[in-house]
């Protein structure tokens, strides 16, 4: 048993969330500067090099990557062996509270969603926990920005739909976003479980680095083929036009039902930022 | 092309804007999001004038970070605009001349542009810190307690931005990835 206190989830999770929001992750910077590379059309490739200019800038004032400072969901892996003293979901809330007024980051969750009163420090934060072996506990901000959050779609297919069916969804979904979630988008795909699995499956595909593929071949090459299926769209950076509308596709998978096949994607843009540290 | 425009402007200022031209703008731009567009009908429902003068005016959908002691602004990129939509034709019929945000727009606003001899122009997306630094003076002008959200007057030197819906009826959202296609077909 190991025990680790709230104070210390507290400080990293405050961190976290002022380092994600100005520090892009090094496999999203490395995709963009991949993929303007091999941009042919001239107005895209000029519109990449400018989104990578803003990150240097971001980088060099101490200044949040986008103005959509998100969301803060948290991700948290607990070592079965933790033991925490002191109440461990205040601690996450309490360093994003700290992280997000200490940083400068913008405030923008309201308490109720039809009532809509800003709760003023991006408190709660959204909170996910998954028990695992070893004394250890990881924890990784994502600040999800709702330009990208709200071109998300879900859908409950059948199984006769299969393979096809799922890549008409995935296509569609990037085609009817158009260029609202700031294209070039990074995309999470989650296919079987139930109608909630799914959609927590999507949003952990987002937490995978762009270079790491899925370890089933099978899925590995789904990937590949959504990729450039959605890129055929040419939609482009911005939506000006061009080769690169998506940066990557990532693709999450669970056990589902014989009378089903949920499929959901959740868009990201090309500021996908996450943040890990280890306690 | 390449234009550059001061506000307020005019619709002869606008008229040779088409879609793709890039523009550098220098001037006061007002800012408004969702909440504050919805005080503003209100005003307007109430026979109540805007906050700040429409004629020839430029709103931009930004709701920036706080800006850091020191700073004149923190990150300024712009926010989806299809969400004011159902406000900005009635803004564009009194006289505001441009538009600047990111995203698609739908018929109605296509609509009010062509009529108006308005613009709508895309900030980069995602790029608030580029976009920040155009920003040289920021004041809010009314509701404070939407935070954010808040009607700030800006003054901004040379901002970035492209020309997506121009007096024409042009469209860069359709024209662009049209063109890129085309490119490919010929090949």
């Amino acid at each position: 048993m190991r025990t680790i206190s709230a104070a210390e989830i507290t400080e990293a999770v405050a961190r976290l969330c002022i380092r994600a929001n100005t520090l892009l992750p090094e496999d999203v910077d490395r995709a963009l500067d991949c993929c303007r590379q091999s941009e042919p059309w001239a107005l895209a490739r000029e519109t990449l090099a400018l989104l990578q200019d803003n990150l240097v800038q971001a980088r060099e004032r101490d200044l949040p990557i986008c103005q959509d400072t998100g969301m803060a969901c948290v991700f948290v892996e607990l070592g079965q062996e933790v033991h925490i003293d002191g109440d461990f979901e205040e601690a996450i809330h309490q360093g994003v509270r700290q992280g997000y007024t200490e940083g400068y980051l913008r405030k923008s969750i309201v308490a109720d969603p039809l009532r809509r009163v800003n709760t003023e420090d991006n408190t709660p934060a959204s909170i996910t926990v998954r028990i695992v072996p070893g004394d250890q506990l990881a924890v990784t901000v994502v600040p999800k920005g709702f330009g990208s959050e709200n071109m998300s779609r879900l859908a409950m297919l059948k199984p006769a739909d299969g393979v096809e069916g799922v890549k008409r969804f995935v296509v569609d979904t990037v085609r009817l976003a158009g260029p609202n979630p700031c294209p070039p988008v990074v995309l999470g795909v989650g296919i079987g479980g139930s109608f909630d699995k799914v959609a927590a499956l999507a949003k952990h595909a987002l937490l995978r680095p762009l270079n790491e593929p899925n370890p089933d071949p099978f899925y590995e090459n789904l990937e590949d083929e959504l990729l450039k299926e959605v890129n055929a769209l040419g939609i482009g950076p911005q939506g000006f036009g061009g080769k690169i509308t998506c940066l990557n596709v990532a693709i999450e998978t669970a056990p589902t039902h014989v009378a089903g096949l949920p499929v959901a994607v959740n868009v990201s843009c090309h500021v996908t930022r996450r943040a890990t540290e280890i306690l | 092309m390449q234009y550059r425009l001061t506000t307020p402007v005019t619709r002869e200022d606008l008229a040779p804007l088409k879609a793709g031209d890039t523009v550098l703008l220098s001037g006061v731009v007002y800012t408004a999001r969702d909440a504050a567009h919805k005080r503003m009908m209100e005003l307007l429902d109430g026979g109540k004038p805007l906050p700040f003068p429409v004629e020839g005016s430029a709103l931009y959908y930004v709701g920036p970070t706080p800006e850091r002691p020191g700073e004149v602004i923190g990150s300024a990129g712009p926010t989806t605009s299809g969400r004011m939509d159902a406000y900005a034709p009635r803004l564009l019929d009194l006289g505001q001349a441009v538009m600047i945000g990111k995203g698609a727009r739908n018929q109605a606003v296509k609509e009010a542009v062509v009529r108006n001899g308005a613009v709508y122009l895309a900030a980069l997306g995602g790029a608030g810190a580029l976009m920040a630094a155009s920003v040289k003076k920021l004041e809010i002008i009314c509701w404070e307690d939407l935070g954010c959200e808040a009607v700030r007057r800006l003054e901004v030197a040379d901002m970035p931005l492209t020309v997506i819906l121009d007096p024409h009826g042009g469209d860069l959202y359709q024209s662009g990835p049209a063109a890129y296609l085309a490119s490919l077909e010929k090949k």
